[in-house]
């Protein structure tokens, strides 16, 4: 979740990547879960290695929260930054990009190139703002579908990805599992915890309550900078964990020797939070903060695909399953992983389970891990080799 | 391939559906995948164990095998192994029974403890027995059950279990090679494997 936390040195990464945009729904607007419809719709997206000629090693990557198109690689031969999970995608990687075709999109509502709240309502040639509609998990995934319908991608080797992205992997097995044979769900669950929706509505509230939030329309004024960047914080503290705040920074303080007799960032987890809320304000959109965050506190799989039965919405089809959870994620423990697979296992399908143990909370399934890699390349490499035998 | 996976291995169907409760890294169903075209599945407790068998291609999940049986259809599968895992489960007659409404077949398979060496050690040294099969200290031990093969007909014949083959055999922990007895079994034979079924 905290995407583009500093990774440290990588090995071969997948070297230039293009991020390009795909303008659907022009004609007819695309009908949204919550009634409402939307259109012209922009999905900005990101390809890497090549499809196979008979289309079976596409491997479709869903962000979470606050991430792009940009899974790995680069834009430019001196752009440093590579993309959110250059430690799981390139050549001889976890997925790898000499064996698969990888596509990663950014979400609906998002603000990184897609279409959401920034982007400029056609009606009255202002941005959205909260007169976008609100989406749900159902209505990215579909628009990821127009998407791979555009790409010409038919069947998906597997659909991978952590957190949100998790939960969009979930809806794309149940909603289309004729289509993925595999799915990677990680560090996920099929619901939010109320603890969860507890944490999203604090930061939702953070930034409604600045000033400058203005109902929205503060794209022609001051942002809610303060607002947002407090959301920020919110989310990094539930992304760590207790282990890792004490590993990381312990009561450290930072730049000086004794406390400040003030309300200055005196110790090195304040200093650490605030320096990650500043950050976020530079690239992220408020409201798109505030649709993103709601999508995923409504989305409920049982509910929407199995009338409330998580076994009967995974009923159908032959979906494969890497589920894999981290032992010290409160923000998705791994009681909610469990819960997923014993809906699978009861369905019948074929599901693999693992809990890694870490110590770095839900910033785990970002992290460099030879487990999660060797999981993630064992499961794709076995899914590969059985569907050319046509076992599956 | 372990001798008493490979004997195991002879009595699965090619083609069928095959659950292996303690499965380690997988050996057993990489096996009788390769072999026997079986689709495999596997439960195994151990993190390290399970992954390096999910790397390796096999469907695992991580737990604990009285658990994660429970969740399975009934009849799911065609055999539900349990090899070398019995003494260690605290309620064996439960994990049985599950193994056998989830599966058509059970194999179970498990060190003696009435072969001659454990004999020896208790009537001559008056101690506990420690073996290449059951090399542990008494109070370092995974192994919370003491199981010989006539106990485990006994309790089989209390509780409705169906023994369709009963094989002791004298064979080294990781040898690839050993022999099924007919002679003594209860006596010469390191290990008993039971194949199971429903009356």
């Amino acid at each position: 979740m905290s995407e583009y936390a500093e990774h440290g040195p990588e090995g071969s990464g997948p070297g230039l990547v293009e991020k390009r945009f795909y303008t659907f729904a022009e004609d007819e607007p695309f009908p949204l879960d919550s009634g409402q419809s939307l259109g012209p719709l922009t999905l900005a997206y990101e390809t890497l290695g090549r499809l196979d000629p008979d289309g079976s090693n596409a491997v479709l990557v869903c962000h979470a929260l606050t991430g792009d198109s940009h899974a790995a690689g680069v834009y430019s031969p001196s752009d440093p930054k590579p993309g959110w999970w250059e430690v799981m995608i390139g050549p001889g990687k976890g997925i790898d990009t000499d064996k698969y075709f990888v596509i990663c999109s950014n979400v609906l509502g998002g603000c990184m190139g897609s279409t959401g709240p920034a982007g400029l309502n056609p009606a009255t040639g202002h941005p959205y703002g909260l007169a976008f509609p609100v989406l749900t998990i159902g209505d990215m995934v579909r628009a990821q579908k127009a998407l791979l319908d555009h790409l010409g991608v038919t069947r998906l080797l597997a659909v991978v990805g952590g957190s949100m992205g998790g939960m969009q992997v979930l809806e794309w097995a149940a909603r289309f599992p004729d289509m993925v044979v595999s799915a990677i769900p990680l560090a996920t669950a099929a619901r939010h915890s109320a603890l969860h929706i507890a944490f999203h509505e604090v930061a939702r509230q953070a930034i409604v309550s600045d000033p400058n939030f203005s109902g929205g329309d503060y794209y022609h004024s001051e942002k809610p900078a303060h607002g947002l960047a407090v959301a920020r914080m919110i989310g990094h503290i539930t992304y760590l964990s207790d282990a890792a705040m004490r590993h990381k920074f312990g009561r450290g303080l930072q730049d000086r020797a004794d406390f400040s007799f003030s309300f200055d960032a005196d110790f090195q987890v304040e200093s650490y939070l605030r320096y990650q809320g500043r950050k976020f304000v530079e690239r992220f959109d408020a409201n798109s903060f505030l649709y993103i965050t709601r999508a995923a506190d409504y989305f409920d799989l049982a509910v929407v695909h199995g009338a409330g039965s998580l076994t009967q919405a995974f009923s159908r089809g032959k979906t494969r399953f890497l589920v894999v959870s981290f032992s010290s994620d409160w923000l998705y423990p791994t009681y909610q992983s469990r819960e997923l697979v014993q809906a699978l296992k009861r369905a019948g399908q074929d599901v693999s389970f693992c809990e890694i143990e870490a110590q770095w909370g839900h910033d785990a399934f970002l992290l460099d891990s030879p487990r999660l890699t060797g999981l993630v390349a064992g499961h794709l490499e076995r899914t590969r080799h059985d569907l050319k035998l046509g076992l599956i | 391939m372990r001798y008493d996976l490979d004997l195991i291995a002879s009595w699965i169907t090619p083609g069928s559906k095959v659950l292996d409760l303690g499965c380690g890294q997988g050996e057993l169903l990489e096996f009788l995948h390769q072999s026997k075209q079986v689709r495999g599945f596997g439960v195994e407790r151990d993190e390290a164990k399970a992954a390096a068998g999910i790397s390796r291609g096999v469907s695992i999940l991580q737990g604990d095998i009285s658990q994660e049986v429970r969740d399975y259809p009934d009849q799911a599968f065609d055999f539900v192994v349990l090899s070398q895992t019995l003494q260690q489960v605290s309620e064996p007659l439960t994990v049985i029974q599950e193994m056998l409404r989830v599966g058509r077949k059970a194999v179970v398979s498990f060190p003696n403890f009435a072969h001659w060496r454990n004999r020896m050690q208790l009537f001559f040294q008056g101690q506990a027995p420690q073996t290449p099969e059951l090399p542990y200290d008494w109070h370092d031990t995974p192994n919370i059950r003491v199981i010989t093969l006539k106990d485990f007909t006994l309790f089989c014949n209390r509780y409705g279990v169906t023994i369709h083959e009963a094989v002791a055999v004298k064979t080294d922990p990781a040898a690839k090679s050993g022999l099924i007895l007919r002679w003594l079994p209860n006596l010469l034979g390191s290990y008993g494997i039971f194949l199971l079924g429903r009356q």
